[in-house]
């Protein structure tokens, strides 16, 4: 019963949805202040009742009601309960379930947080915020109905496959996808201004919180992804350039350079075209990104049962938002009046540069994952685009962003001082060229792991002088100093950190040149070198878990005679798909890991193993929880809380003027 | 500097840019792109083929063709029910490398002997190669029952 509840809200979501689309669109070209009002209740509505829904699948999920196709193929009575939860995600449909849950959550977000808005903005984004839902349901419910009955109902489940069993399901699939769909907000608001045709700065300042947030989500949906892959695949690799990985950094790319030129657009009135372009091309690669693991054009862990009923379908919804938005797009752009003009040497120069070379980026990962999809579709000729198309083209692209990150930092709105900028980040390059040389006088390797180490020092210290410069000074005091850093806007130190962030995940991934790999065979007892440390494995042992039987290596890493840590590797086998999953053991010493993995175990009694030392591998992750704290800090500054955009919005709009009569 | 120069300055960088992006990607895809054959193509496209060139090739793996010779040298046969292909390999195989299962081999062919230096097998009993998978479909020995979840 619950489970058809669950199906029947699922429908009035789509019915209200639909509603949702049209009755506040007609208020809005209308000027119906009535109708525009029915997007505010209507959008928490649809948010609950998808929450009904998917509340219902989870606990058909708990209580393992295998009469439901879904969780007899995706689940197990004796599945721990934590993948019972977070196994309602782990399967095709439940996962756009979740999707839709996110979409109308974002809805409703936007609906009760908005006092600041114009009514008519508001009723438009929720529109066609609720457009998107429809599609999403619609698909849903045609193509992927989780609440699909089995009738009798088997007394067992399939399991969930062993390679989602694990916490990492719980958080990375909730995290990206509220990155991913967090854009269609940012989608939305340029649709809406598109309708409406009013394109300022005060529309940058409402869209920013919102891209922050997507952005913030998505960085950390990626990072946890990657260190998921990390450490379940079982060979230390911690990014593959696989079309399923490009899928969610070209949003994140797109996103990034929304976001910087939203700022030029928010300060200085300049950039609208572009930004409202990027407003859409960061959504339809969130679209397309959808389509690439849900259709089944690509095979991977990510994409489950494949039906190419499903791939057609997101390819119309794909389709109708792109080519709509852009049709749009098109329509309205060259009513545009271009905004305040700058110098190309100027903070809005710098932030043009980063925007050019952020999309450039993005269009090659764009080529580099799609030109095999379309070479073999027309040629029937199949090639794989690997990591040596990507770090030829991604990596010389992405440097000189890296190098101009501080410099963009210090030059004025309008007309800056190149030479000054450079002036002040002395200090910066010579610690990042002298980092570089000591490095690679301690630890040789690869000319590449010195060299992208020093770019990478010189980024994080560079991240910081602009602010040292406002907040520190010659003779001043501590309490003074702190009291500057306190009274600073958190955006500032927002951008610091994001900065830095970027700097430390490219010190960690530098560093994967000094990392040593052996794959050896070994009997318990035996030590093995790896690196400067010393492995060896204490004992064997087996052990039963709920679902899956394991034999655990106790192994101690010491150096020097002492131990420093203890780690468990094992391999895991379980029962119901009678399929083996290895478990590696990590252990982190300073900002490095001993990664092991138990490859094979043979009659014998000898291990096959696969044993990394990876030096300072763990700043590639904590590099991207500093992008996102720095997210977090900018979200936080007071400038971008709604209400204080409307009296933003007529401050804007006198400059304006006053650069139009300029 | 006026409004039109500056324009030209934008276009002009944007333009410098977008080609170094072009040049690089060209470049790139000249050696940073593997081709996917299977035995048969292998064995008919050998002589067109440059030394040396990396590729996949994808199969079943030969019952019993399967030997270490020690600890991490190995040998096996790859097959797509036609023609067959030796393989060497050095190093671990993956959790879920059978003989009779579907196998991607990525190496250069020398002397025909496929010298691999990387092996995927399925990543569990639904995930299979897909181009593997559709070249066993095409010879029409694709077990539906046997991938199918």
């Amino acid at each position: 019963m619950i489970v058809e509840i669950g199906h029947y809200a699922l429908v009035l979501a789509l019915a209200l949805a639909i509603v949702q689309g049209v009755v506040p669109l007609a208020g809005a070209l209308r000027r119906d202040v009535a109708l525009m009002a029915m997007a505010r209740p209507a959008a928490v509505m649809q948010f609950l009742l998808v929450g009904i829904s998917f509340g219902a699948l989870t606990y058909a999920y708990v209580v393992s009601d295998f009469s439901v196709v879904n969780v007899f193929e995706n689940s197990h009575s004796l599945k721990p309960l934590v993948y019972k939860f977070s196994g309602v995600w782990g399967n095709h449909e439940g996962s756009m379930l979740l999707w839709v849950l996110i979409l109308a959550l974002f809805g409703a977000t936007v609906a009760v947080f908005s006092h600041g808005m114009p009514d008519d903005l508001r009723a438009l984004v929720l529109a066609v915020q609720s457009w998107i839902a429809a599609a999403f349901l619609f698909f849903v419910l045609l193509t992927s109905n989780p609440f699909a009955r089995l009738i009798p109902a088997p007394l067992e489940g399939r399991d969930l496959n062993p390679l989602l069993q694990d916490p990492g399901l719980a958080i990375h699939p909730p995290l990206l996808y509220v990155g991913y769909v967090g854009f269609s907000i940012t989608f939305s608001f340029a649709a809406a201004a598109l309708i409406s045709g009013r394109i300022d700065a005060a529309w940058a300042r409402y869209v920013r919180p919102w891209t922050l947030a997507a952005w913030i989500f998505l960085t950390l949906g990626i990072a946890m992804g990657s260190y998921w892959a990390y450490y379940t695949l079982g060979w230390g690799g911690f990014w593959f350039w696989d079309p399923v990985e490009n899928a969610s950094l070209m949003p994140w790319l797109a996103g990034t350079a929304l976001l910087h030129s939203a700022a030029v657009m928010e300060k200085r009135d300049a950039l609208k075209i572009w930004t409202i372009f990027l407003a859409i091309l960061a959504f339809s690669l969130s679209l397309l990104g959808t389509f690439l693991v849900r259709s089944g054009v690509l095979t991977s862990v990510h994409s489950f049962a494949t039906d190419p009923q499903r791939g057609v379908f997101i390819l119309a919804i794909l389709v109708f938002f792109i080519g709509g938005s852009l049709a749009l797009f098109a329509f309205r752009a060259s009513a545009l009046k271009p905004g305040g003009i700058f110098a190309p040497v100027s903070r809005e120069g710098a932030l043009v540069l980063n925007n050019l070379l952020l999309t450039t980026c993005c269009a090659t990962v764009f080529v580099g994952t799609l030109y095999p999809l379309a070479l073999e579709a027309m040629t029937g000729e199949k090639i794989s685009v690997g990591a040596p198309f990507f770090n030829l083209t991604f990596g010389p692209l992405f440097i000189p962003i890296i190098l101009a990150m501080p410099i963009g930092q210090m030059l004025a709105w309008k007309r800056g001082d190149f030479f000054g900028a450079a002036q002040r980040l002395v200090l910066a390059t010579a610690i990042g060229a002298g980092g570089a040389l000591v490095l690679y006088a301690l630890r040789g390797g690869p000319v590449a792991a010195p060299l992208l180490s020093g770019l990478a020092l010189y980024l994080i210290i560079g991240s910081f002088v602009e602010i040292a410069g406002r907040i520190g000074g010659r003779g001043k005091s501590l309490s003074v100093i702190i009291a500057r850093a306190i009274g600073l806007p958190r955006s500032a130190w927002g951008t610091a950190f994001a900065h830095a962030g970027i700097g430390l995940t490219l010190f960690g991934l530098a560093a994967t040149g000094w990392g040593v790999e052996r794959v050896i065979t070994a009997r318990v007892g035996e030590p093995i070198a790896v690196g400067p440390y010393e492995v060896s494995i204490r004992s064997l042992e087996p052990r039963l878990g709920s679902n899956y039987q394991e034999l655990v290596a106790h192994t101690s890493i010491s150096e020097g005679g002492a131990v420093l840590a203890e780690i468990d590797p094992s391999r895991r086998s379980f029962t119901t798909r009678s399929m083996v999953r290895t478990e590696a053991g990590i252990a982190t010493i300073g900002m490095g890991q001993v990664y092991m993995n138990l490859a094979d175990v043979r009659a014998d009694g000898t291990l096959d193993l696969r044993l990394y030392w990876k030096p300072y591998v763990a700043l590639i992750w904590i590099g991207a929880l500093i992008m996102a704290l720095g997210g977090f800090l900018s979200l936080s500054d007071r400038r971008l809380r709604i209400g204080i955009a409307k009296r933003a919005a007529a401050r804007a709009s006198v400059s304006g003027q006053a650069q139009a009569a300029e | 500097m006026t409004r039109k120069g500056r324009r030209l300055t934008l276009i002009a960088s944007a333009l410098a840019v977008i080609g170094v992006a072009i040049g690089l990607a060209l470049f790139a895809f000249r050696d940073g792109v593997v081709f996917f054959v299977t035995p048969s193509e292998l064995a008919a496209k050998t002589a067109a083929m440059a030394p040396n060139a990396r590729m996949r090739i994808g199969g079943l793996v030969v019952q019993g063709s399967l030997s270490k010779a020690d600890d991490r040298h190995i040998a096996f046969a790859i097959t797509d029910n036609q023609t067959q292909v030796n393989v060497t390999y050095t190093g671990l195989l993956p959790d879920l490398f059978r003989e009779g299962q579907g196998v991607v081999a990525e190496g250069v062919l020398a002397n025909g002997v496929f010298r691999a230096d990387s092996v995927l097998a399925k990543h569990d009993e639904n995930y299979m190669p897909r181009e593997v998978a559709d070249s066993l479909k095409k010879q029409g020995v694709w077990n539906e029952g046997a991938v199918k979840k």
